[in-house]
């Protein structure tokens, strides 16, 4: 295996780790501010990239379908959490499970309903496709060389925005202590709000970005979800610097662990049987990592102890 | 409240008792499909061209009871338990996906009822477990895979990429593709089911110095792979089975499939006249173009339309010789059944062009003549 | 509010009453339908016994699900292919008897849920449901990519598994198997409740430290009850394959751990018939929902969302009040 391809590989899966990061960072946001599990992340997603490809085949500008992904994803966050996830708060994490699996149901036929059952168009626009040479001469897309800067830059400024800015510090005081920050004068069912519309706007822009590249279709929101739920959970819950490790742990491990494992394998047994272990083994490889992850570190790695 | 438990209960029973029982010479089709959830496309597809055939051909003891099987096995055979012993139908049909019909095909076919099978034809149902009461209306699973291989050897590829997830049509959609292959293959890749990037697999490609790539991606995987493709600077001629180049994802591709060959057993522009009947009496009915998946439901129903003219359905030896003779016009031309009641067809190359606004694909050669399949010489009936 | 105790008999008596009255109008899909919802309330059972009294939120019990099925599919294939499950160390053929493939279900499942429940308990909260879903995945995946049996097209057997005296074919005799097990689930799971077991247990899932102060270890308690649980519903995955006469990676999906799950918290968290009302009432909804109309999702998807808005405990909980503290 060529020196050239392994580097590829690694860009292939830093891409994918920083897209993971913008869905776990909302989700794992939401969970450390508010205690919720939130499955219907996914459908944000879903919603992001719909109203992504809906605004793009209506005005033909990507900037705008980006943007009309944030504001669909924002304001159905928001609507979201006024009409019911506000109630669930109170509530144990069962009901949470039920109440949030409900709207995936919902969201996903509601979609459908809309749209057809038919996947949508989006794709890049012309100024970002085509491929560029890298140092060592690397072909690689230019879109995805964007979608690593995008993702790396929205990391940086989450940071900022959580260590520097009052609304951070309200967030992170929300983490360790609620009815302190109440106490303090903080509206906290306004800070909920904003906490939830931000991840869902974070998701929303993951699903219009990946969904340039890919299907746009009902149910894409789902498998990102497990993975960003993987990501969080790897990361330690609560914990934004653990989301962006985790996202480009697991990132790294699905893109590599395919072709190095059947490589791998290789030198042991033929190369068919090695192909079809290898697949099998590497489909699970990122439940592997969470798992001995878990049993290394009960709580992920940077999340705090129980 | 208890009496809301009683109400409740009553309500259920009275809802289960409505289901009405037919007039003795009606023929009752239950038809299961995918009508929910992200695959809901195809089914709606098929549905809708078997109600087309059905409605065109004026009769009305042809009832069709349609349920929706979410993509999930155990519904399907649920379904079908349910409109064996419920609904008393007579001929099943509709379901999409091989897994599914994997888990229905045998129960029903044993139950003693027909099913005409309007996609997927899993490998097993053709050789050891074929059955007289199973006919299969669109393909062999296999089929089109040959036709690539065959389509890849005359156009004289030396060193081809194939490409499939992992699973058991993914396996047989490379072997069907190797069956008529003879120059090399560059690499033989399985993917993640439901994988939706790409990029791994593009660098493979492009670090695999070969001349095409043959790749079977279904659904929103081959819709992922192809627009990832043609932003990655590749090259390579790709090929593949009319399914990631259908009439109702190829908008949602684009521009990255233009120019893409794929194989496919139908297309809207065959030169016969039942095939322009239909495309044209579709797009009238639903202000759309048919996919191949309409294709084949609208098949389906002129095939049970012909046997039903022919036989009665009580006495199931002369009405399965009726479905087997096949004594139907079909939309794709040439049409008959082999020994295991699987089609013998030709085979096309299709390239995608764009015809105004929409994409679409157009006929540019036949690459297998009267093709039957390999599973038949297995299949003892 | 109504007494639960009266709650309870009607369910039983709708159990009995549904299939006699099925039997009598010669709608047999009735029965199947029923009997669908039977098996779905033992998984539930299962489920139960460590979310309701171990508190173990466990997002991955479709791994037993699905184990108990490919033990049914795995041992029935061999029986009907008429070749050996190993030839080595010693010959395991495969089988057709109900009563065995049973027994190596809950065998299986058992091992299983020991590894899981010992490998997940290290963890809490939500890392336990994230790390219950994860292996469900890693089995989930597996499973499609495992060409020996089916992969994804999963494994079809053609003649429904026999019971001793029975004929398991004739829809009311597998009914009547099936309910029997519910009831032996049912009552081995208001037994447990009770005992000492049980009521440490339950100490343990309110105040794990105050239990470890007299003595009792804790985290070992809920190991049992996880295995225990995941047994349970393993059994209910046999008779799940054996009732669809087929099984497929679906019965490991999330989606499947989720459906198990939305039966217990519907009908009722750790209430003794809220997992059986939660099914009867799923089961209902997915098959009169799906007559509406194509997005049928939608409805199904409200009526959950209404259920937890609208109160604490699930259907029992909404009709009968508040568990009694009585033992």
């Amino acid at each position: 295996m060529s020196i050239v391809l392994i580097a590829e590989q690694i860009l292939n899966g830093l891409q994918f780790g920083v897209m993971l990061f913008l869905m776990a960072a909302g989700l794992t946001l939401i969970f450390g501010v508010m205690g919720l599990i939130n499955l219907a992340h996914g459908s944000l997603y879903m919603i992001g990239a719909f109203a992504a490809a809906a605004v793009a085949s209506f005005t033909g500008s990507f900037i705008l379908a980006l943007i009309g992904a944030l504001t669909a994803a924002a304001i159905a966050g928001a609507m979201v959490e006024l009409l019911v996830i506000r109630r669930l708060y109170s509530k144990d994490h069962l009901d949470q499970v039920l109440a949030t699996f409900a709207l995936i149901l919902i969201f996903s036929e509601g979609t459908r309903w809309v749209f057809g059952s038919f996947p949508l168009f989006l794709d890049i626009p012309r100024y970002l496709s085509g491929s560029v040479e890298l140092p060592g001469s690397i072909q690689y897309p230019r879109y995805r060389l964007v979608l690593i800067a995008a993702g790396l830059l929205i990391a940086a400024g989450l940071g900022l925005l959580i260590t520097k800015t009052r609304l951070g510090i309200q967030i992170r005081a929300g983490e360790n202590d609620r009815e302190m920050i109440a106490a303090l004068g903080v509206d906290i069912s306004r800070l909920y709000t904003l906490v939830f519309a931000l991840g869902s706007a974070l998701a929303g822009l993951a699903g219009a970005l990946v969904g340039a590249i890919q299907s746009v279709q009902v149910g894409m929101g789902e498998p990102v979800l497990i993975l960003a739920f993987v990501v969080i959970v790897i990361g330690g819950i609560g914990s934004i610097k653990g989301a962006l490790i985790g996202a480009l742990l697991v990132g790294m491990t699905d893109t590599l662990g395919d072709i190095f494992l059947v490589e791998l394998l290789k030198l042991f047994t033929d190369p068919s049987t090695a192909t079809s272990i290898g697949s099998s083994i590497a489909s699970m490889a990122i439940y592997l990592l969470m798992g001995a992850v878990l049993v290394w570190r009960p709580s992920g790695l940077f999340g705090a102890s129980p | 409240m208890k009496m809301g438990n009683f109400a409740l209960m009553g309500a259920i029973i009275s809802a289960i008792s409505v289901f009405s029982s037919a007039a003795a010479a009606d023929t009752k089709v239950g038809m299961i499909t995918t009508l929910s959830g992200g695959g809901a496309g195809l089914g709606i597809d098929v549905k809708d061209g078997f109600m087309l055939a059905i409605k065109q051909s004026g009769r009305s003891d042809i009832k069709v009871v349609i349920e929706d099987d979410q993509r999930k096995p155990d519904v399907a055979v649920q379904l079908a338990d349910k409109m064996i012993q419920s609904e008393k139908v007579d001929v099943l049909t509709g379901i999409i996906w091989s897994n599914l019909a994997m888990a229905v095909v045998p129960s029903v076919t044993t139950q003693g009822k027909i099913y005409l099978s309007p996609n997927a034809g899993p490998s097993p149902l053709a050789g050891k477990g074929c059955h007289p009461n199973y006919f299969n209306v669109a393909w062999q699973n296999d089929s089109l895979h040959n036709g690539g291989g065959a389509y890849a050897q005359s156009a004289g590829y030396k060193n081809v990429f194939i490409m499939a997830p992992n699973y058991p049509a993914g396996t047989d959609a490379l072997n069907g593709f190797k069956a008529l292959f003879e120059g090399d293959i560059a690499a033989e890749v399985y993917t993640k089911l439901g994988q939706t990037d790409y990029a791994a697999e593009i660098a493979q490609i492009r670090a695999s110095e070969a001349d095409a790539v043959y790749f079977f991606l279904p659904g929103g995987m081959g819709i992922s792979f192809l627009k990832q493709y043609s932003g990655s600077g590749v090259d390579i001629p790709v090929v593949g089975p009319a399914f990631s180049f259908d009439q109702g994802i190829l908008q949602a591709v684009g521009a990255a499939a233009l120019g893409v060959r794929n194989t496919s057993q139908w297309n809207k522009d065959l030169d016969t006249t039942t095939n322009k009947a239909f495309v044209k009496s579709f797009k009238a009915e639903y202000s759309r173009l048919p996919s191949l998946y309409a294709s084949q439901g609208f098949d389906t129903a002129n095939l049970l339309i012909s046997a039903i003219e022919a036989a009665d359905i009580s006495d199931i030896e002369a009405f399965r010789a009726a479905l087997k003779s096949a004594n139907f016009t079909s939309v794709r031309g040439d049409f008959k059944f082999g020994k295991n009641n699987h089609p013998i067809h030709d085979v096309y190359i299709r390239e995608v062009i764009q015809e105004g606004d929409i994409f679409t694909n157009k006929i540019i050669g036949k690459v297998l003549n009267d093709h039957g399949d390999p599973y038949s010489k297995d299949c003892k009936m | 509010m109504i007494n639960e105790k009266y709650f309870n008999s009607v369910i039983v008596l709708l159990l009995l009453l549904v299939p006699a009255w099925a039997t009598a109008s010669d709608e047999p899909f009735t029965i199947t339908l029923i009997t669908r919802a039977v098996v779905f309330s033992l998984a539930a059972v299962g489920l139960n016994i460590a979310l309701g009294l171990g508190g173990l939120v466990s997002l991955g019990h479709a791994v037993f699900f699905g184990l108990g099925g490919y033990a049914m599919g795995i041992l029935a294939f061999h029986a009907q292919t008429y070749s050996a499950l190993f030839e080595w160390p010693f010959l395991i053929e495969g089988t057709k008897s109900m009563p065995l493939i049973w027994l190596v279900a809950l065998i299986f499942c058992s091992i299983a849920a020991s590894l899981i429940g010992f490998l997940s308990l290290r963890t809490s909260g939500v890392y336990f449901i994230m790390i219950t879903l994860a292996f469900g995945q890693m089995f989930y995946f597996f499973s499609i990519s495992w060409p020996k049996y089916g992969g994804e097209d999963g494994l079809s057997i053609y003649v429904r598994n026999g019971f001793p005296g029975l004929n398991t074919l004739i829809p009311l005799h597998y009914y009547g198997l099936c309910l029997v097990m519910l009831f032996l689930a049912l009552w081995f799971s208001a037994r447990l409740k009770k005992s000492p077991f049980g009521l440490a247990l339950n100490a343990a899932r309110q105040s794990p430290e105050r239990v470890e102060t007299v003595g009792l270890n804790g985290k070992r308690l809920k190991l049992i009850a996880f295995v225990i649980s995941g047994a349970i519903t393993g059994l209910a995955g046999a008779l799940f394959a054996d009732l669809n006469r087929f099984v497929s990676p679906t019965m490991f999906s999330w989606q499947t751990s989720g459906e198990i799950m939305i039966f217990v918290i519907i009908g009722g968290v750790g209430r003794l018939f809220g997992p059986v009302t939660g099914a009867l009432v799923f089961v209902s909804l997915e098959h009169f929902l799906g007559g509406i109309n194509d997005y049928w999702h939608v409805y199904l998807g409200l009526f959950l969302l209404g259920i937890v808005l609208l109160g604490k405990g699930g259907l029992v909980g909404i009709l009968c009040g508040k568990e009694k503290i009585n033992a």
